[in-house]
């Protein structure tokens, strides 16, 4: 029983890690083909570091994801605390679901809608131009948002309210109780809220399909269009380079973390 | 806190070299020469992969466009003429230079959404080949500039197919390939095949034949290996599948992977396409964009872009240019510019054409028949509905079990 419990988490981790080994092994490939391994080299490394339009989309995605992960983070912060000081239970409730429903949404439903919304409204306004890196930012932040309130929630919910209170005794102001002593509590939650914003809005595709502008290009969409011809290899490189990066990340702040927790059981 | 400024320091010390690499790269700079005689910032949209961009040591079309003029080119791309379209239609307005194929542009301009030219500032539309000049999709030849054109063909592995079963479209309908032949996952494409086979007129609006050619594509269903579009390199190169149609140029980007792979043009005919540069209704730039489509035209460009694409171009410079033959190969431009072939009445004959809007929903219709008629989709239909009804099933009696036990305690 033991040891096929250990193969089926092997397989677990064949069937998530296989098509990333694939494409890091593809990455080192030496000629442009992705059905045949020639021989090793970094070639397309070297390409990927020589390539102007992808370097400029990956500049663009980066650009997008950190003011919409920073603004959705604040705006989201700031929903979640309110939500939670609401009195009327039912009406909490049913704001609570309400936020969680664009998360069920389809990508696609909520793209189409943004669309809708930004063409309508660029019409009423007489712009000449309905959809711009603007639009995208706000289509992000939308989408970003109920990932945020839905990760902070938890955190105010365990703070025990008695905290701010006491802060407030000693002659805090209710912002410098909350900035003081609310926000380090909840800033965890916080910090999850962040980090699932940054890459949801990474890596989405169909919203951003459906609401960004001439003349702006992110690397899902620059990736996209080149399935016509063929996805080269270059892009391999990259996605192996991002995922080495989002890897470290991972462990920093795993490790960090870890070492906190052991501070604290210590005291 | 601290620990989150550690993470927060440690999050932009991994972005900030991406950062300060994408602004050396990627902003095309504008070399600071006196030569500039233009201000301003172009939006160009592309098919992707469908320029040469300075790759591989090739010439970058788009940063020496704005070192020779001062104009930035704003570059973004899309996968098919329908994306595009969409786009267009969206409201996105702000694109300056297009490049759509012939049906697509009939279409765009039917509905009135592109710029009469000023040939005034395309000087360079001289070197256009005379048979490139008011096609069908544009019959004044006002609105368009030819950018490439091309032919389908079958592309086999020679290693497992013998050479007397090609030459036509039956190879794609061969029992004895049985698994080795890859379709195109896209309804036109598709059904061309099977009409150029049965020598039914492409461009249709009679229902009867359109059937006639989705019996063929069913008869070919249990051969086909699977629907593909950009997975035929992968599976071509690998030798996964040994039969496939697609274009001639792309042939020849695969054949560099494979050197088992040949090409022929079967002799019932096939699809000929020309892509070609418009400007949609709307540009804020016009100018500025003909200078850029002229630009296009210019032997550098228009040889680099040649030599990248590897598709056939429509300019005098390119084909009679001896770089480009040298670097192509006898055998290549043979391929590309096959010998005693009247470009004219073939492509008249044989291009795709703007169907009417019943004609496309109608062709929808029957790709969705041809694709959802197999006996795996009805099963897992069957099994989810299976599923459904016993989860519904266990719920309800679990509800009544406890419910009476309820009543005995």
């Amino acid at each position: 029983m033991k040891t096929l419990s250990k193969l089926y988490t092997l397989l677990i981790f064949v069937f998530l890690y296989a098509p990333i080994a694939i494409l890091v092994l593809f990455s080192f490939n030496s000629s442009n083909s992705t059905g045949v391994f020639t021989g090793f080299s970094l070639h397309w490394y070297e390409e990927l570091f020589r390539d102007g339009a992808t370097l400029a989309a990956l500049k663009n995605t980066l650009i997008l994801a950190v003011t919409s992960s920073v603004i959705a983070t604040v705006i989201g912060t700031a929903a979640a605390v309110g939500i939670d000081r609401m009195k009327n239970q039912y009406i909490k409730g049913t704001l609570i679901s309400a936020t969680n429903i664009p998360m069920m949404n389809p990508d696609i439903v909520t793209g189409i809608s943004m669309m809708l919304l930004f063409v309508f409204v660029g019409g009423l306004l007489k712009l000449d131009n309905n959809l711009s890196f603007a639009t995208l930012l706000i289509a992000h932040i939308t989408f970003n948002l109920p990932y945020v309130i839905l990760s902070v929630l938890p955190k105010i919910k365990q703070l025990d309210p008695q905290l701010p209170e006491a802060a407030m005794d000693l002659g805090c102001t209710p912002m410098k109780a909350f900035f003081k002593v609310e926000l380090p509590a909840i800033l965890p939650g916080v910090l999850t809220g962040l980090i699932m914003a940054f890459t949801l809005s990474l890596d989405d595709f169909i919203i951003s399909y459906f609401t960004i502008g001439s003349g702006f290009e992110t690397l899902p969409i620059r990736i996209y269009s080149m399935t016509k011809k063929r996805v080269t290899p270059d892009m391999y490189a990259l996605s192996t380079l991002i995922f080495i990066a989002i890897l470290l990340l991972l462990i920093l702040s795993n490790v960090t973390s870890a070492r906190a927790e052991k501070k604290t059981k210590k005291k | 806190m601290k620990r989150f400024f550690s993470v927060l320091a440690a999050c932009l010390f991994l972005v900030l070299p991406i950062f300060s690499l994408a602004s050396c790269g990627g902003e095309n700079a504008v070399a600071e020469d006196d030569a500039v005689e233009y201000r301003g910032t172009i939006n160009v949209y592309n098919w992707g992969e469908y320029i040469s961009d300075g790759s591989e040591d090739s010439f970058d079309v788009n940063a020496e466009f704005t070192k020779a003029t001062g104009i930035k080119v704003n570059y973004t791309t899309y996968a098919s003429n329908e994306d595009m379209y969409a786009k267009l239609k969206s409201g996105a307005t702000g694109y300056d230079v297009v490049i759509p194929s012939d049906y697509m542009i009939k279409r765009l301009l039917d509905e009135g959404m592109l710029e009469k030219l000023n040939f005034d500032n395309i000087p360079n539309y001289k070197y256009i080949s005379e048979e490139f000049h008011e096609p069908y999709y544009d019959p004044t030849g006002e609105y368009t500039v030819p950018y490439t054109y091309g032919m389908v063909g079958v592309i086999y592995n020679t290693s497992r197919v013998s050479e007397e079963d090609t030459g036509t479209w039956d190879l794609l309908w061969n029992e004895k390939y049985k698994g080795d032949i890859l379709q195109y996952n896209n309804s036109r494409d598709a059904f061309g095949t099977a009409m150029y086979r049965l020598g039914i007129d492409v461009n249709t609006t009679d229902e009867g034949e359109w059937r006639k050619a989705l019996e063929a594509l069913a008869e070919q269903k249990s051969l086909v290996q699977s629907y593909v579009m950009d997975e035929i390199f992968n599976k071509m190169e690998s030798g996964e599948a040994a039969i496939a149609s697609y274009y001639a140029g792309d042939y020849l980007t695969m054949s560099e992977n494979n050197e088992d792979l040949a090409f022929y043009y079967p002799e019932e005919g096939t699809n000929i396409f020309i892509d070609a540069m418009c400007i949609p209704k709307g540009s804020k730039n016009k100018e500025l964009a003909e200078i850029y489509i002229n630009y296009m035209l210019s032997e550098e460009a228009a040889i680099a872009n040649a030599e990248y694409i590897c598709y056939a171009s429509p300019n005098t410079l390119v084909t009679e240019s001896e770089e480009y033959i040298e670097y192509m190969g006898e055998d290549w431009i043979a391929l590309l510019y096959p010998e005693n072939f009247d470009f004219k009445t073939e492509y008249d004959k044989n291009c795709y054409k703007s169907l009417p809007t019943e004609t496309l929903n109608m062709l929808n219709g029957l790709w969705e028949e041809l694709k959802i008629d197999s006996n795996l989709g009805a099963w897992v239909y069957v099994s989810c509905v299976a599923i459904i009804v016993l989860l519904v099933v266990w719920g309800i009696s679990s509800f009544i079990v406890k419910k009476r036990r309820s009543r005995y305690y």
